[in-house]
């Protein structure tokens, strides 16, 4: 084993234990005790149909809590373990990256809860009997509403990597293992890291729909807050709904101070280019594990065997050698991966189609085809009605660093709230006053989304250079040509940016959204969201499949039509270099 | 001392593929040796493929012909015993001074303890004491470039290249950081038995280089070899040092002239529609004619000089002094500016009347300008777009050159007010906003 080294200049050693130290002791020994606690509940036989799994106690939230924060914790590094492998593949291999790229442009625009309950056939028969089985299947639904858009982010910096740095890897003769560690990871950080946090905001939108997973007609329910709001919505019990609220505020405000502010100031320290604008994001809890000597201490042997797994991957490398016969393989490879793959994709497209043709009517395409423009409709009133409230409001904060600084984690938390929790009051207000739910169900799919136009136009109102600001002034520009000549074009980039991510997520909300109930009252609204989530509750996989593959398509085509372009076109006009 | 070269460039040629098929050289038959304890300067315009020779003996890409030796064994992938510093430092922000030295080792899987001891003695060696747990970007630019002295000495190598190390930084601290390094050198304290050193830079190439090759562009080759024979360490004011910078802002010139004759004859009466243009503001163009006209020059004056005075370097002064040249309004020999009587008229004109005199040769001399102004009058919309000429460009050049020319020519034309461009829809017109 190699000596442990203690790390460079730690300089003089404070007392044996700091405050510092008892904080971060605690901080992880609450951690074990809660991973522990859980992981006995998993070995746990299921439930005989038709008993309970929850009770709409309040006492149990706290459990229950739980349990759904570490699904949506196993679904994440189920997510980064996807992103490390599939992003990493589709950026470093050619022959990959025309096939994998597409795929995921198709998966991060389109849900897949649809296909919950297909998995949980596969899943449960991993472990038969088993809560684990269930368990699985859940992690895997929060998993299919994250991992896309973390691998993109992962894939684009892969790609984006400065030259020069690629050039000193290479000239150092970094092996692989080490260039991901050292290089690539790192340099990707801080995008997926804001990745993770949007990702985990999605996941909290469908954590109620994972928690109760129907198997042939049983259905199973894993205990956790998901559950907990799906069946008080059930028994149209409004102070459980108060309790699961509070309950949900105080889990997404621990998530986000132990894990993503933590992160999001880690991560400050691996991007490339220092922005100006906001002041570098900080955290206790961060401060707290950096500056405890214990922490220090005990992670030693885990850096130590870190570094060692460079130099053996180091050692192993320096004898491999490419040669030239290898090259003419992978040359007689890329000749062959095109048409191996158009046949594949040909072949899957006939299945699709099959499959879809012996379950539908032809003419339900274009039934469902007008549902999408419905939805389509609804996604851009909403988002011109967001942007209308937003924009200036955004602009307002971004140029008061006071605000901004208050303002940032503010929307961050909104974006994460889940529109479920607002079922039983929009639901009663639109029964009450019998107001057409086409209209009124639809601000429940912006809810989420509608904080990332706000936060990307206080960031990019921001980063708007001083002199500018100074300039407009000196000129008098005032009203409405200030905000023509300064304001607005300024922040468009950064509003694209926003509006982009806040449609996408619109359409994956669609299907929660389009779609309410409370009790026996149950309202839904014409769209393509709705579609599929009624076919999905018929068990009806032929709908969902045709309604996936609509949504699908009016995605990619709106994304390639009008979003690409207008984001180019901002980039390209309105970047502040 | 060991006769054997450490390194031999022979013949290396490297390419790129045109968008019709052919191919365009960026080096042609390139031979270069490097010797034991040699320091060897690549001295030469941007763009004329020494920093691609650079990234070749690193190992980074492959020739297209021709091979690299390096002791005794074809290069085949980037070797050990090869380290480069770059001009950028490219130094990984996320890692302190102290782990960005101990990489390269760390990849070399040596173990803990002698990785720890090495880059502390390397560190110590360049002098960053105390800065081991400071990162990147809490340093000054020339204590960054010290951090990649010490990444790239902390392996050993055999043969340390250099891409302008010295260029980012501002001239104090180039020429402090020059000096630490040659002291080391000289004194033997070095862990290298060669150096290659990319610069545009004459004086640098002088004060530290055995021999400075000198380039010419298009396509990039070597046309002459200068000695350097003088003791360190060397005095900037010492007459034989002043006599090697005159000597190789010379050859420098020479290589631009000589190749014209040989090439293209046609070409010597202005810029055909290949040449690449440089993206020269008219402000520059006006600037050095001023500047030449008056006194003390009076019309004629030494580049050297001219540089030295204005604080210019070669790469950002001969092509302002070429396209005074191409534009008919100075010749330019023999290391010495001379304004042509147009030149004369230039500088002395008046905004109008310098507009009118630089539409009239920009017209003449750039065979470019003329070619769009006649597209554009022969054309009934009196309009045509980017693509129109950027595709005939690049016929000729790569389609970074013909953006650069494009841009060049774009923004000479407005100037003369000869055309007007519009960048949101790229489209080139006769209309100016009036």
């Amino acid at each position: 084993m190699t000596r442990v080294v203690p790390p460079v200049a730690v300089g003089t050693r404070r007392g044996v234990l700091s405050f510092w130290d008892l904080v971060a002791l605690f901080l992880v020994l609450g951690f074990v005790v809660l991973l522990a606690e859980t992981g006995r509940e998993l070995l746990r036989p299921l439930p005989k149909p038709g008993v309970t799994a929850v009770i709409l106690d309040p006492r149990m939230l706290p459990a229950y809590a739980a349990r759904t924060t570490l699904r949506m914790l196993a679904a994440m590094v189920m997510s980064l373990f996807f992103t490390f492998t599939y992003a990493t593949w589709a950026a470093k291999s050619r022959r990959a990256e025309v096939v994998l790229l597409p795929i995921l442009d198709i998966l991060q625009s389109v849900p897949i809860l649809g296909f919950i309950s297909v998995t949980v056939v596969f899943f449960m028969s991993l472990a038969p009997g088993l809560m684990l089985g269930a368990e699985l299947a859940a992690v895997f639904a929060i998993f299919t509403s994250q991992a896309w858009n973390m691998a993109f982010s992962f894939y684009q910096s892969l790609r984006t990597i400065p030259e020069e740095l690629t050039e000193v890897a290479r000239s150092y003769r970094l092996n692989p293992w080490m260039r991901f560690w050292r290089l690539e990871v790192p340099f990707a950080m801080p995008a997926l890291v804001w990745n993770m946090m949007m990702s985990m905001s999605g996941g909290w939108f469908f954590v109620v729909a994972s928690e109760a997973i129907s198997v042939g007609g049983t259905t199973v329910t894993l205990p956790g807050i998901g559950s907990y709001i799906a069946l008080a919505i059930e028994r149209r019990d409004l102070g459980a709904i108060g309790w699961a609220l509070a309950a949900m505020l105080v889990v997404i405000l621990t998530y986000d101070q132990l894990l993503f502010r933590p992160l999001v100031a880690w991560a400050e320290r691996f991007r490339f280019e220092r922005e100006a604008g906001l002041p570098p994001p900080r955290s206790w809890v961060l401060t707290t594990l950096t500056r405890s000597q214990l922490v220090a201490q005990a992670t030693a042997p885990f850096r130590a065997a870190w570094r060692w797994t460079y130099r053996a991957a180091s050692r192993s490398h320096n004898r491999r050698r490419t040669t030239a016969t290898h090259e003419r393989i992978v040359r007689g490879i890329d000749r062959l991966w095109h048409p191996v793959a158009i046949v594949a994709a040909a072949a899957a497209l006939w299945k699709v189609v099959q499959f879809v043709s012996t379950g539908v009517p032809p003419a339900e395409v274009g039934q469902a085809f007008l549902c999408g423009l419905a939805t389509m409709a609804r996604v851009f009133v909403l988002l011109a009605i967001a942007s209308v409230i937003w924009v200036p409001i955004g602009i307002w904060i971004g140029l008061r660093p006071g605000a901004a600084r208050f303002a940032q984690p503010a929307a961050q938390f909104m974006a994460a709230f889940p529109a479920n929790l607002f079922f039983p009051f929009v639901v009663s207000t639109i029964v009450a006053f019998r107001l057409d739910p086409n209209i009124w169900l639809s601000p429940l799919m912006i809810l989420g989304t509608q904080w990332y136009i706000l936060f990307n136009v206080v960031a990019g109102a921001a980063s708007i250079p001083s002199e500018l600001r100074d300039i407009a002034t000196n000129l008098r520009l005032r009203g409405w040509l200030w905000w023509r000549r300064i304001a607005l074009p300024a922040v468009f980039p950064f509003y694209v940016t926003g509006a982009i991510t806040a449609s996408g997520g619109s359409w994956n909300a669609s299907i929660v959204a389009e779609v309410a109930s409370w009790g026996q009252d149950r309202l839904q609204a014409y769209g393509l969201g709705a579609y599929i989530a009624a076919a999905t509750e018929a068990g009806d996989f032929h709908r969902v499949v045709l309604g996936i593959a609509v949504m699908s398509v009016f995605v990619v085509v709106l994304n390639r039509v009008f979003w690409r372009p207008l984001y180019r076109h901002a980039e390209r006009k309105f970047r502040l270099a | 001392m060991d006769s054997a070269p450490l390194l031999e460039v022979q013949s290396v040629r490297k390419s790129f593929s045109k968008p019709d098929g052919g191919e365009l050289f960026v080096l042609d038959n390139v031979n270069l040796t490097l010797r034991e304890g040699e320091i060897v300067g690549l001295l030469g315009r941007s763009g004329s493929g020494k920093s691609t020779l650079l990234r070749l003996i690193a190992g980074l890409s492959r020739p297209a012909g021709g091979s690299i030796i390096y002791l005794g064994q074809t290069l085949d992938g980037p070797p050990p015993g090869i380290a480069m510093v770059f001009q950028s430092f490219a130094l990984f922000p996320w890692l302190t001074v102290l782990e960005n030295v101990e990489l390269g080792l760390e990849a070399l899987g040596l173990p803990r303890e002698e990785t720890r001891r090495r880059a502390l003695a390397a560190i110590d060696m360049i002098g960053l004491d105390g800065f081991e747990s400071a990162y990147p970007r809490e340093l000054s630019g020339g204590m960054r470039q010290r951090v990649g002295f010490a990444r790239a000495l902390v392996v050993h190598p055999n043969v340390l290249l250099m891409d302008e190390p010295f260029s980012a930084l501002d001239v104090l601290t180039a020429e402090t950081l020059r000096t630490d390094f040659l002291e080391l050198w000289s004194k033997g304290q070095l862990p290298i038995r060669g150096v290659i050193l990319v610069t545009h830079n004459i004086e640098e190439a002088i004060l530290m280089c055995d021999r400075a090759l000198v380039f010419a562009t298009n396509p990039g080759r070597i046309v002459s070899e200068i000695k350097v024979d003088l003791a360190h360490p060397r005095d900037r004011l010492d007459p034989a040092f002043r006599d090697l910078v005159e000597r190789m802002y010379v050859e420098l010139t020479a290589s631009r002239t000589a190749e014209r004759p040989a090439a293209r004859p046609e070409r010597f009466a202005g810029a055909g529609i290949g040449t690449i243009l440089p993206r020269i503001s008219s402000n520059l163009l006006s600037g050095l004619l001023e500047t030449v006209a008056a006194p003390p020059y009076d019309g004629q004056a030494d580049l050297p000089v001219i540089a030295a005075s204005l604080n210019m370097e070669i790469d950002d002064l001969f092509p302002v002094a070429e396209t005074l040249q191409m534009l008919r309004f100075a010749e330019v020999a023999g290391g010495d500016i001379r304004l042509s009587p147009e030149g004369r008229r230039f500088a002395e004109a008046d905004t109008d009347e310098r507009k009118r005199l630089f539409a009239h040769h920009l017209l003449t001399y750039i065979a470019l300008a003329a070619h769009i102004r006649r597209v554009l009058d022969e054309r009934p919309s009196h309009q045509a777009p980017w693509r129109r000429f950027a595709d005939e460009l690049e016929d000729h050049m790569s389609p970074e050159a013909a953006e650069q020319t494009l841009r060049a020519v774009i923004s000479w034309g407005r100037y003369a007010e000869i055309f007007a461009y519009d960048d949101h829809t790229q489209i080139f017109s006769l209309e100016n906003p009036s």
